[in-house]
């Protein structure tokens, strides 16, 4: 479908957050934001298992043009890419830190991504921990919590709409080329 | 200015899943005849075959004509996603083909369209799945039939032949206390005049040659899911596939995947996917879906009112009239009209060879399309005692809920009282 000045639906779908905390967690603009302004990005509990879905979305996320920046103390690389123990040890401005741990570990990363300046924190699908999201909110970054990066870039990039899924996208005006 | 809309059902059916193009701007949606998809190079071609990119490689899995078409119906049903198939039938065995392993179990209403009871009586049953039928509007016969091996509930909305209307959100209910999944048949209905996600349905199927399509020109189905289901203790979407590399296809897409198990495997291995052109067509039909079915259904009721109080008709079975068995259920999920299929059964007078009759009345009307077809902007009629069913005795019929009287309509949307003056024109040979 292509991205653009588009109008969306609120994407209300497939979440177990109400929807207060969607209107604050889940937000089109937020999640827009993130997506076009984003260069580098963290990528926390990355697996270096090929068929995991953490690995999913880092190929993805490297060939829709981001550099990742792995961080897993268990490996050495990972796509190529340099581990990193912790988000502290890395020595370049990090935009958005992606967490793919568990609920429970997310608050010590979360203070970490503050401490690392990071301009956003997501917590990946499934993964839900208020007090995390909102310590990161409270600190000004740009916060996204039980969405997945990958689907969400697919929907304004216009891959989830060529998978047959429902972007919640709808517009009918023509995206501008670059001349 | 808000970004953000939740868009009317009518508006979608125009524009969901379509955005005018960056390098010509098309404005209807154009027609991608095309079988294979270039690569940019090798490492994206990777990517694609390994599911870690989005894009088309292959028309058999994927199509930008029939992603619009998938997208916009997903997007008017409130599901998660779509995947188009070549009919309706295959919308059907490509649902059971990707959530059955042999030995499985299916507990399906017995109030479904013929082919689909032959489909699962027989097909079915070649992939070792075991079937078991249940009257559709007997809840406890539903709760007794459901073993540990049962993996599915199957039922049509509108069911066939007498139109009766499934309490769906009982039985969605049901569905999820046993965690699996209640599939719908909404073929009648289309999502107009219900969405059965709305209730609880996980999976809806479609053939959208019927009202969707509405013009009785090109075969197509659908697979719907609302992507709310748990399939994490669900083995066959759960499990590691040995036909995708050992992928985890709940883990690995969470709500998406099921559906993307559909498509890049059971698509993928059966070939039962939609035509471009067939998208193409079909997308022109639900573009007035709308318009046709408050027309369809007002035809309808009038007409079963008609055939009720004419002197030469022994029954009328439609669920919008209060003489329906399920009349108040109809009113629940399907407040705009109870569809545009309705069945009749002409009195019988004694000593006379009631099929014979039917045959007669068939031959006589002149606006009523004689053919095995519903859900055109024609209307139609079909005898099934005189055609589909004739090789079956009195007895035999009955037995499948079609009386040698039963002559069923699907109404269109020519002016009612043509319609009306056809039909009483023909009882007047009688
Ligand atoms: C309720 C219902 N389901 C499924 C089908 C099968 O659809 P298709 O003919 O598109 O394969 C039909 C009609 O044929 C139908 O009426």
């Amino acid at each position: 479908m292509g991205s653009g000045s588009s109008f969306s639906n609120s994407i209300t779908l497939n979440s177990s957050l109400n929807p207060q905390q969607q209107a604050i967690y889940q937000n089109p603009e937020i999640i827009q934001k993130i997506i076009y302004h984003s260069r580098t990005i963290a990528m926390v509990g990355l697996s270096t298992e090929r068929q995991k879905a953490s690995y999913f979305v880092a190929t993805y996320l490297r060939s829709a043009g981001y550099r990742i920046i792995p961080v897993n103390p268990r490996a050495e690389t990972i796509l190529g890419e340099k581990c990193y123990p912790n988000l502290a040890s890395i020595p370049d401005p990090i935009d958005l830190v992606d967490i793919f741990r568990p609920a429970k570990d997310c608050l010590p990363i979360v203070q970490e991504a503050i401490a690392s300046k990071a301009k956003a924190v997501w917590l990946q699908l499934k993964i839900v921990n208020d007090e995390a999201a909102e310590l990161a909110r409270q600190a000004g970054l740009l916060t996204v919590m039980d969405l997945c990066v990958k689907m969400e870039h697919g929907r304004y990039s216009g891959g989830l709409h060529e998978a047959g899924m429902n972007t919640g996208i709808l517009s009918a005006k023509r995206v501008h080329r670059f001349i | 200015m808000k970004t953000e809309r939740d868009f009317g059902f009518e508006t979608k059916m125009v524009h969901a899943g379509h955005i005018p193009d960056t390098q010509h701007g098309a404005r209807a949606v154009p027609i991608y005849q095309t079988s294979s998809y270039v690569f940019y190079d090798a490492d994206h071609a990777a990517e694609l075959f390994d599911l870690k990119q989005y894009g088309h490689i292959y028309s058999r899995i994927s199509n930008p004509t029939v992603a619009v078409f998938e997208e916009r119906m997903a997007a008017l049903e409130g599901a998660t996603g779509a995947v188009a198939t070549s009919s309706g039938m295959a919308a059907q065995l490509a649902v059971f083909m990707t959530l059955f392993e042999p030995g499985d179990e299916l507990v399906a209403s017995s109030h479904l369209y013929g082919g689909s009871i032959t489909q699962i009586t027989h097909t079915l049953k070649k992939l070792g799945v075991a079937i078991t039928y249940v009257d559709p509007t007997d809840i406890e016969a539903w709760q007794r039939a459901i073993t540990p091996k049962t993996r599915a509930l199957y039922a049509e909305l509108i069911g066939n032949p007498r139109g009766s209307i499934l309490d769906i959100e009982t039985v969605a209910a049901l569905a999820a206390h046993h965690h699996i999944p209640l599939i719908i048949d909404n073929t009648i209905a289309t999502p107009y005049l219900c969405r059965p996600m709305d209730f609880g349905a996980t999976i809806t199927v479609y053939s959208a040659t019927k009202f969707i399509g509405g013009h009785g020109n090109s075969l197509g189905g659908l697979v719907l899911e609302s992507g709310k289901f748990d399939y994490s203790g669900f083995p066959a979407i759960a499990d590691p596939s040995p036909k995708y590399h050992n992928l985890r296809f709940y883990d690995t897409f969470g709500h998406y995947g099921f559906l993307m198990k559909v498509r890049v495997e059971t698509l993928r291995d059966t070939g039962c996917s939609l035509s471009p052109m067939n998208a193409f067509l079909l997308l022109q039909g639900v573009e007035t879906l709308s318009l046709r079915l408050d027309r369809h259904v007002d035809n309808a009721l009038k007409i079963a009112r008609f055939l009720e109080a004419h002197p030469k008709v022994a029954w009328v079975a439609y669920a919008g009239l209060p003489s329906h068995p399920q009349h108040e259920l109809a009113k629940k999920y399907l407040p705009k009209g109870a569809g545009a299929v309705l069945s009749f059964g002409l009195k019988e007078k004694p000593g006379e060879d009631v099929r014979q009759t039917g045959k007669q009345f068939i031959e006589q009307l002149k606006l009523f399309s004689h053919l095995a077809n519903i859900g055109d902007v024609r209307s139609l009629v079909i005898h099934p005692g005189s055609t589909t069913h004739q090789q079956l005795t009195d007895e035999e019929l009955r037995d499948c809920g079609v009386g040698p009287e039963l002559i069923r309509l699907s109404i269109g949307i020519e002016n009612l009282e043509d319609l009306l003056w056809d039909l009483d024109q023909a009882f007047q040979t009688l």
